[in-house]
């Protein structure tokens, strides 16, 4: 059961903005995260809400796998909410209750707000596979080599950490059920008793984390690893006609939300 | 010709106080298949890890295709040279797809990309893993991985290739698909190969049996040669092949019969002839 699960999840298609180079896409949820932040007014807020759900039928993700996403911030969501409505002078709904017509609209948008960026996020990963992910990130971060950021080092941690996250869940597993064939009680109990219960596990799993650690290292060695330089790629990526009709939306689509921001609405 | 010499060499681990290994000779000829045989702390893991200077020794010298492995700048050099594959499958493989890892080393020498694509497809079949190129690793049986494992360092090219203990962890069915696949690598690819092992049944065809003890090469010749040495082999705790302890249990009953056939058809015939004198 653990074995299923991936991180940063991943559903491979072959829509056109699974297509997409990766690079477009990362540019591309950066300048829908300002343009997001840009909609002060009702027509910004439908302006961006019509773009993601354009962006979310061209990809083929079902609104169903979205919702579920959104299932953990469900808390954050409501308690923006809540506060927005009682926190925001005007006209009161009910006389004599703190809640407001300008704090209801407000809320809502920012309800509204708060879904937009995490689906945007969410088209992103389901539609990028982890590696083309972190190949793209290198190479749009990798000016900054020039400044010694370990650009190459970084991305190289990511997808080794993506890597062994089904390694080290299957680890997890066998330390839990050993612990448990030893008597160890993980499902009873108050919450500080199954915190505690959890410490035979971590340990096992961090020696063994360590142990792999230092022999990857060596295999790495052993397969001339020494860092980014003079490194080439088998997958190189490339830009195609789509990638810049794609920039160039964007890229209309922000200064659009720019010109609602000027006039308000 | 030899392609890795060690002469002498000395080698203890920083912090022990005993010797790993206690001044080595040994000659690997260019395209033989080696085996070294030996128990857990036997020396045999130091003595592959020597061979692509991920250790150096203390004394003595160990020199891969006329390069010394104490010559810093060269160790890529010895590397590129000498793959190594390791026990563990998991802690090798490098990438979250199959023929993304095959491409690391490649990738680390600097291969142009089409170039990389070249040999990653031509490794990948070499070791039967072709159709398994977009897998993820962690979804493949161990003796995959270590197939994988494998065409990771053949991609490199190198000229000689040596397992540590790659079928430890493996059950029979992986540790035959490995061990058939690292002699096919050798009898067809003309590559030489160091196995490095504590299976006995694994180096019966090996051109040359090394057999390692507390750091000492106790023998070193053709597997049948060695095997024969039932009572050295019992000293060192070291199992022979069947075939080889049926002939020395006959041969104890006064049949004359020679101990080096490994071969199971071989035994019955020569135990035949023997029967008919």
């Amino acid at each position: 059961m653990l074995k299923d699960i991936t991180l940063g999840q991943y559903f491979p298609g072959d829509t056109i903005v699974h297509r997409l180079d990766p690079r477009t896409k990362l540019i591309l949820v950066v300048v829908y995260i300002i343009a997001l932040f840009q909609a002060k007014g009702w027509v910004s807020y439908a302006a961006v809400t019509l773009a993601t759900a354009l962006c979310m039928i061209l990809s083929h993700i079902r609104p169903k796998n979205i919702f579920k996403g959104l299932k953990p911030m469900l808390f954050i969501i409501v308690l923006t909410a809540l506060l927005n409505i009682f926190y925001t002078e005007g006209r009161e709904i009910i006389p004599g209750w703190h809640m407001t017509w300008e704090g209801l609209a407000r809320s809502v948008q920012m309800i509204l707000r708060i879904v937009l960026l995490i689906t945007g996020t969410f088209l992103l990963t389901y539609t990028t596979s982890p590696i083309a992910l972190t190949d793209g990130l290198e190479m749009l971060l990798s000016p900054l080599k020039k400044i010694k950021v370990p650009v190459h080092e970084m991305t190289l941690m990511m997808s080794m950490a993506l890597r062994f996250i089904p390694t080290l869940i299957e680890e997890t597993d066998k330390i839990m059920s050993a612990q448990k064939a030893r008597g160890a009680d993980f499902e009873t109990g108050r919450l500080i008793d199954r915190a505690k219960a959890l410490l035979p596990i971590l340990v096992p799993l961090f020696v063994s984390a360590f142990r792999r650690a230092d022999e990857l290292a060596v295999a790495m060695e052993s397969r001339c690893y020494h860092g980014g330089e003079g490194r080439t790629r088998m997958k190189t990526l490339h830009f195609a006609a789509h990638d810049w009709i794609a920039l160039i939306l964007g890229a209309l689509f922000l200064t659009g939300l720019f010109v609602m921001k000027h006039y308000g609405i | 010709m030899s392609i890795i010499s060690f002469k002498q060499v000395h080698f203890t681990y920083p912090g022990d106080e005993l010797e790993s290994l206690c001044g080595v000779d040994l000659e690997i000829d260019e395209g033989s298949f080696v085996a070294v045989l030996g128990h857990n702390g036997s020396g045999k893991s130091t003595l592959a890890k020597h061979m692509n200077a991920i250790l150096t020794p203390d004394s003595g010298s160990v020199v891969v295709d006329g390069i010394d492995s104490r010559e810093e700048d060269k160790v890529f050099e010895i590397r590129r040279r000498v793959g190594m594959v390791f026990q563990n499958p998991d802690n090798q493989l490098v990438a979250n797809v199959v023929e993304d890892d095959v491409a690391f080393a490649p990738e680390n020498l600097g291969v142009p990309s089409a170039e990389i694509r070249e040999r990653v497809d031509e490794a990948l079949k070499q070791v039967g893993m072709y159709e398994y190129r977009t897998h993820a690793p962690h979804l493949l049986s161990g003796g995959q991985k270590q197939r994988v494992a494998i065409a990771g360092v053949i991609a490199m090219r190198p000229k000689i290739i040596v397992l540590d203990e790659p079928t430890a962890m493996l059950d029979p069915q992986g540790r035959h698909e490995v061990i058939s696949t690292v002699t096919r690598l050798c009898r067809e690819g003309g590559m030489t190969v160091v196995l490095i092992t504590h299976h006995m049944e694994e180096c019966i065809g090996a051109d040359k049996l090394v057999v390692m003890s507390n750091g000492y090469i106790k023998a070193a010749g053709k597997p049948s040669e060695i095997f024969s040495d039932v009572e050295m082999m019992a000293r060192e705790g070291l199992a022979v092949p069947e075939t080889t302890k049926l002939l020395y249990e006959l041969r104890h009953c006064g049949y004359d019969l020679p101990l080096g056939e490994l071969d199971e058809k071989n035994c019955a015939a020569a135990i035949a002839a023997a029967k008919k004198q």
